[in-house]
C-alpha cells in the first residue's frame, strides 16, 4: 500500500501548488520529479546539460500550468510525463505539437472524489504491473517511451491493465460531459 | 454524435510517446477532439508513460537548479493568467487543433480547385508527412486510387462511403498500402475532410493520373 498512498501524497502536493500557490509543496515536487524528468530526457537522447536545462523548464511549466491539473484524469507522474514529452518534441523535433481540444469546462469542473481515488488505485496497479514484468518486457516498454522503438500492441503482449484505467477515464469524461448539459 | 471508425492502438501509443510527424499528430489530435473513446485510450497510454517515469532511474539535478527554477517562477509569476479555462470562440466544423492551422475558421481556408468541383488546401506542417483539407461536393467521387504509404482521412462535415464503409463526422479511415478505394461523398451535404499522407498516392487510370499533380500529394 506504500505506493498507493505515495500517489495520493503527490496529488495533495500538486493540489496545494494549484490552489494555494504553495511554494514549499512545489519544492517537494521539484525534488522528487526533477531528477526523474532529467533521467527520462537523457534516455530520449539529450546530453546531460540539455536534459538539465529542459528538466528545469518542465518544472517551471508544472508551476505555471498547475491550474490545469485534474486528479480524476491523471496521476501526478502521468501529468508531468506529458509535459516532459512535449518538451522533448519541442526541443528534439523542433515542432509544435497539435493538442486535442480542451474539454469545455463547466461550473462543476471539480472532479468526483470517487474518480480521483479510482484513478489513483488503478495507476498504482499499473505501476506495480510494470515493475513486476519480466526484465525484457519492461525494457521493451521503456524503449517505446524513450523513443528508441515504436512497437505495436505492447500492451496486449505484456498484459498490462490498461483497459481498466481507460474505462475509468472514460467514466470521468462522461460525467464531465454530463455535468455540462 | 457516435464515432464508429477509430484510431489504432499503434497510432495512439505513438502519439502519447511523441514519435509521430507533425501532420499525423494533427489528425490524431483532431480525431481525439471529436472522440472520447480515443481520448480515454490516449490518457491510458499517458498513464503508462507516467508509470515509466516513476520506474526509471533518477539523475541528480545540478546544485543551482532549484535556485534557477525558483528565480524563473518569481520573475514571471505576476504575468501568469491563472484562469485560461474559458474556451476560445469555436468553429463548428474545425476543432481547435485544426483551426490553429488555418488562422481561425473554415472561412479563412485558402481553397484551390483541383477539378470536378473538388477543392483542397495544403496545411503547413513538417515535411515527413503532409496534411490537407479536402472539399468534396455532395455526391462526387474521388478517383479510384491505391496508396504507396499510409493515408488517414478524417471527416469533418458531411460523410463519404467507400469499399470499407460509411464515414461520418469524427470517423477516421486508415488506408494502408494494400487498400484500393473510391471514396464517394454522401449526397446529403458537401463533404469536408482532413487527409494526411506519408507518401504520394498512386492513381490508376488516365484522368486520375492527370489529377495527381493537381492534388500535389
Ligand atoms: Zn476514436
Ligand atoms: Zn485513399
Amino acid at each position: 500500500n506504500g505506493t498507493q498512498s505515495q500517489i495520493a501524497e503527490w496529488v495533495d502536493e500538486l493540489v496545494r501548488v494549484r490552489d494555494q500557490r504553495d511554494e514549499a509543496a512545489f519544492i517537494r515536487v521539484f525534488q522528487h520529479f526533477g531528477p526523474r524528468v532529467k533521467a527520462f530526457l537523457m534516455r530520449t537522447g539529450m546530453d546531460a546539460a540539455l536534459a538539465e536545462e529542459c528538466a528545469q523548464e518542465v518544472l517551471v511549466t508544472v508551476w505555471n500550468k498547475a491550474h490545469l491539473y485534474d486528479a480524476s484524469r491523471a496521476s501526478p507522474s502521468t501529468w508531468i510525463f506529458t509535459i516532459a514529452r512535449n518538451k522533448k518534441i519541442d526541443v528534439l523535433r523542433k515542432q509544435k505539437r497539435p493538442e486535442p481540444e480542451d474539454l469545455p469546462w463547466g461550473p462543476e469542473a471539480e472532479p468526483d472524489q470517487a474518480d480521483v481515488l479510482g484513478l489513483q488505485q488503478e495507476s498504482e496497479q499499473l505501476g506495480r504491473a510494470l515493475r513486476d514484468l519480466p526484465e525484457k518486457q519492461r525494457e521493451l516498454i521503456e524503449k517505446a517511451y524513450f523513443g528508441d522503438l515504436s512497437h505495436s500492441e505492447i500492451a496486449e503482449q505484456t498484459g498490462l491493465p490498461l483497459g481498466t484505467i481507460k474505462s475509468r477515464i472514460r467514466l470521468a469524461l462522461d460525467r464531465l460531459r454530463h455535468s455540462l448539459k | 454524435m457516435t464515432v464508429k471508425h477509430h484510431l489504432t492502438d499503434d497510432l495512439l501509443m505513438a502519439y502519447s510517446v511523441g514519435d509521430l510527424p507533425e501532420a499525423v499528430n494533427l489528425i490524431v489530435a483532431t480525431h481525439i477532439s471529436l472522440c472520447d473513446e480515443c481520448r480515454a485510450a490516449l490518457e491510458a497510454y499517458e498513464a503508462l508513460g507516467g508509470a515509466v517515469l516513476d520506474t526509471c532511474d533518477s539523475v541528480a539535478l545540478s546544485e543551482t537548479s532549484l535556485t534557477s527554477v525558483l528565480d524563473m517562477i518569481h520573475t514571471q509569476d505576476n504575468a501568469i493568467v491563472v484562469n485560461d479555462r474559458s474556451a476560445p470562440a469555436k468553429d463548428s466544423v474545425l476543432p481547435t487543433p485544426l483551426a490553429d492551422y488555418v488562422d481561425g475558421g473554415l472561412e479563412n481556408v485558402k481553397w484551390r480547385s483541383v477539378g470536378m468541383g473538388v477543392k483542397q488546401a495544403v496545411l503547413n506542417t513538417s515535411s515527413e508527412a503532409s496534411a490537407r483539407l479536402l472539399y468534396i461536393p455532395a455526391g462526387t467521387a474521388i478517383p479510384d486510387h491505391g496508396h504507396k504509404g499510409m493515408e488517414l482521412t478524417l471527416v469533418l462535415q458531411g460523410a463519404f462511403q467507400d469499399e470499407d464503409g460509411y464515414f461520418g463526422r469524427g470517423d477516421i479511415e486508415i488506408a494502408s498500402e494494400d487498400v484500393h478505394h473510391t471514396p464517394v461523398a454522401d449526397i446529403s451535404e458537401d463533404c469536408i475532410c482532413l487527409a494526411v499522407t506519408d507518401a504520394p498516392l498512386k492513381f490508376k487510370g488516365l484522368v486520375p493520373r492527370i489529377a495527381q499533380p493537381f492534388l500535389g500529394i
